[in-house]
């Protein structure tokens, strides 16, 4: 059996706030294969936030294990942290986070940038990933001149551009028109479809249909996990 | 790594231009009072070194006693109790590199119809090089010259102008008082001494000459003053103590005798007013100092608010995989950016109005590579150390904070 991409074993996090110590996950077991696509949903505080957190080597687990591509996340230094966010990970967020003041396709390759990559492959890699997702005629243009729904085309493009094994979307659709949101899920699945791990998180549940598996949080537990339709 | 962060640098300060400007405007005027104040002080220094200079340097003298006849006392200088055999011995003393006996005294001059008093000085060839004091035409004249006191003169530039006018003196026949002298150099121009005596108005003669047939002496062989030249300043005290144990020793001096002879150092006065203009302009250098420190403040300042602003920012490139040393350096090459941007305009303008107040005020101004180097080795630190702050404060925001922050 192959290494998972992701594999949780008794997750837990807890803040110090003024109320004493709160638990926002207790003890959560997952494990995700390469090419899974999983959505994550539950109600807000369910806990749902934090695990991505986790998951995207943001922020360091209070106990239990979590293995990245078969690395034990929860040893690591922040550097090492910050290497895995460029090489292993891709991170697609609810309000796009592009850098306003850089053309598209410098935000695409500023992943690279932090990777060491030389300036002829880092444009000619954002290129290719502009036009991958439908953009590269706007490749010389500032965020603010494209739509939310191209933007967060643009951020899929920058999550994509270091080749990584997986994608983690927290509300990628979040702010936008169902229609823009139904282009958008068509993208990832296509991403899906080409062997990359996505794990996304949503509360809309027709977002969710896209995925395969769903797993539910509530109260920093999973409650539920299982295939959905689109699991054939 | 560095290149593609200094595009982001210039980038960023691009964006907010007014702002970087004014940030820049602190270190415009620190370095621009450091340029103008060093160029100032070493202007003075160099202005009292040429001075210093056109007298010769380690140089001391050594007068003979005064002599007393019917209870009028002469001054010092007046006694025979002086030699050219006590500069001879003083010539064998160790670091001592010219011995210069000379005899002088206020003569008049006379070429045609033009006459002149100066100064006429009876010495040897050692003088000129003591003082280092060059000819411009013709030449000096020998120890031949002085062995067989040859009546040869070599006359300073205002004797030149005030007998000669714009005939060539070289080879003309001037006197000194009723003895004619064949005018054989002319020495460079030395312009004032520290005093505002005019060092160029003298005339120089082979010392047995002055004491034969200018002067006339009683007692052959004696001298007023033997000037002393050592190799090197820090040898002054040494050879001036052993100068006076020897002339005690040659004039047989018992213990409880005082001296016969006086000595003054004639590089002392001069050394320490040079000390002082270099005290005033590390001074200067200091308090204007103050002011690039207060500019680099400004630097701080502004970075701090710079990295609020951009905590999201902060937050997507942690997420992208921005270590914690790559936003450090980001904000740190702004910082240096700025401050040495802020440096080169200060040191432009510095020189120029550096030369503005040369070409208004005639005041000796002197830029040196060296200080414009220090400018800025002194701004790129400034920038690190005041940039190393907040640009920390950046690297260590937490990623999740950063990426809410809103």
């Amino acid at each position: 059996m192959t290494e998972a991409v992701i594999r949780v074993e008794g997750l837990g996090k807890s803040y110090q706030t003024a109320a004493g110590e709160f638990p926002a996950l207790r003890g959560v077991n997952l494990r995700v294969d390469g090419g899974e696509y999983l959505a994550i949903m539950g109600p807000s505080g369910s806990g749902k936030s934090t695990f991505m957190n986790l998951l995207g080597c943001l922020d360091r687990p209070s106990s239990g294990a979590y293995f990245l591509a078969g690395a034990n996340v929860a040893e690591m230094d922040r550097d090492a942290l910050a290497r895995l966010r460029n090489h292993t990970l891709g991170f697609v967020f609810q309000g796009f986070n592009l850098l306003p003041r850089m053309s598209l396709q410098d935000n695409v390759a500023l992943p690279l940038v932090y990777a060491g990559v030389d300036k002829a492959s880092r444009r000619a890699r954002a290129r290719v990933l502009l036009e991958r997702v439908g953009l590269g005629q706007y490749a010389d243009s500032l965020p603010n001149r494209i739509s939310g729904g191209q933007q967060q085309r643009v951020a899929i493009a920058r999550a994509l551009v270091n080749q990584p094994r997986l994608i983690l979307a927290d509300e990628p659709t979040g702010n936008l028109d169902s229609q823009t949101s139904e282009d958008i899920m068509a993208l990832f699945d296509s991403l899906n479809r080409d062997g990359i791990t996505i794990v996304l998180v949503t509360h809309e549940l027709d977002i969710a249909e896209h995925a395969r598996r769903q797993v539910r949080f509530r109260d920093g537990c999973i409650i539920s996990d299982h295939l959905t339709g689109a699991a054939a | 790594m560095i290149r593609p962060m200094l595009g982001e640098a210039w980038s960023a300060m691009n964006a907010n231009r007014l702002r970087a400007a004014l940030t820049m405007l602190g270190m415009v005027i620190g370095v621009g009072a450091v340029v103008i104040m060093l160029a100032i002080g070493q202007g003075a220094q160099y202005a009292i070194q040429q001075t210093i200079s056109t007298m010769g340097s380690n140089l001391f003298i050594v007068l003979s006693g005064f002599s007393s006849s019917g209870g009028v006392r002469s001054g010092s200088g007046g006694g025979p109790t002086l030699t050219v055999a006590d500069a001879d011995a003083i010539a064998e003393l160790d670091g001592v590199a010219n011995v210069a006996p000379t005899h002088q005294g206020s003569r008049q001059v006379i070429y045609g119809a033009q006459n002149w008093s100066t100064q006429v000085i009876g010495t040897t060839p050692a003088y000129l090089d003591a003082r280092a004091w060059s000819i411009t035409s013709g030449s000096g004249f020998s120890d031949s010259d002085v062995r067989s006191a040859t009546r040869v003169v070599v006359i300073g530039q205002t004797v030149a102008e005030n007998l000669f006018g714009e005939e060539e003196p070289v080879g003309k026949t001037m006197r000194i008082q009723q003895s004619p002298f064949v005018v054989i150099g002319v020495l460079g121009a030395k312009g004032q001494s520290l005093d505002g005596r005019d060092q160029d108005d003298t005339v120089l003669i082979p010392l047995t000459t002055a004491q034969r047939k200018v002067f006339g002496t009683p007692f052959v062989g004696s001298v007023r003053m033997i000037m002393v030249q050592t190799e090197r300043a820090d040898q002054m005290e040494q050879v001036m103590a052993q100068t006076t144990a020897l002339l005690r020793q040659r004039h047989r001096l018992r213990d409880d005798m005082p001296d016969d002879f006086f000595m003054r150092n004639l590089s002392a006065a001069a050394e320490s007013e040079a000390a002082t203009t270099r005290t005033m302009s590390i001074l200067l250098g200091a308090i204007a100092s103050i002011s690039l420190i207060v500019g680099g403040i400004g630097i701080m300042n502004i970075m701090l608010v710079s990295v609020t602003e951009r905590t999201r920012e902060i937050g997507i490139r942690m997420a992208i995989g921005a270590r914690q040393r790559d936003i450090l350096l980001q904000f740190l090459l702004e910082a240096v950016m700025i401050s040495f941007a802020g440096c080169f305009t200060g040191l432009l303008l510095g020189i120029a109005i550096a030369l503005g107040i040369n070409a208004l005020t005639g005041m000796v101004i002197v830029i040196s590579g060296t200080a414009a180097l220090l400018a800025f080795a002194v701004a790129a630190s400034v920038g690190i150390f005041f940039g190393w702050y907040p640009a920390q404060k950046a690297a260590r925001l937490d990623p999740i904070e950063a990426l809410r922050y809103q």
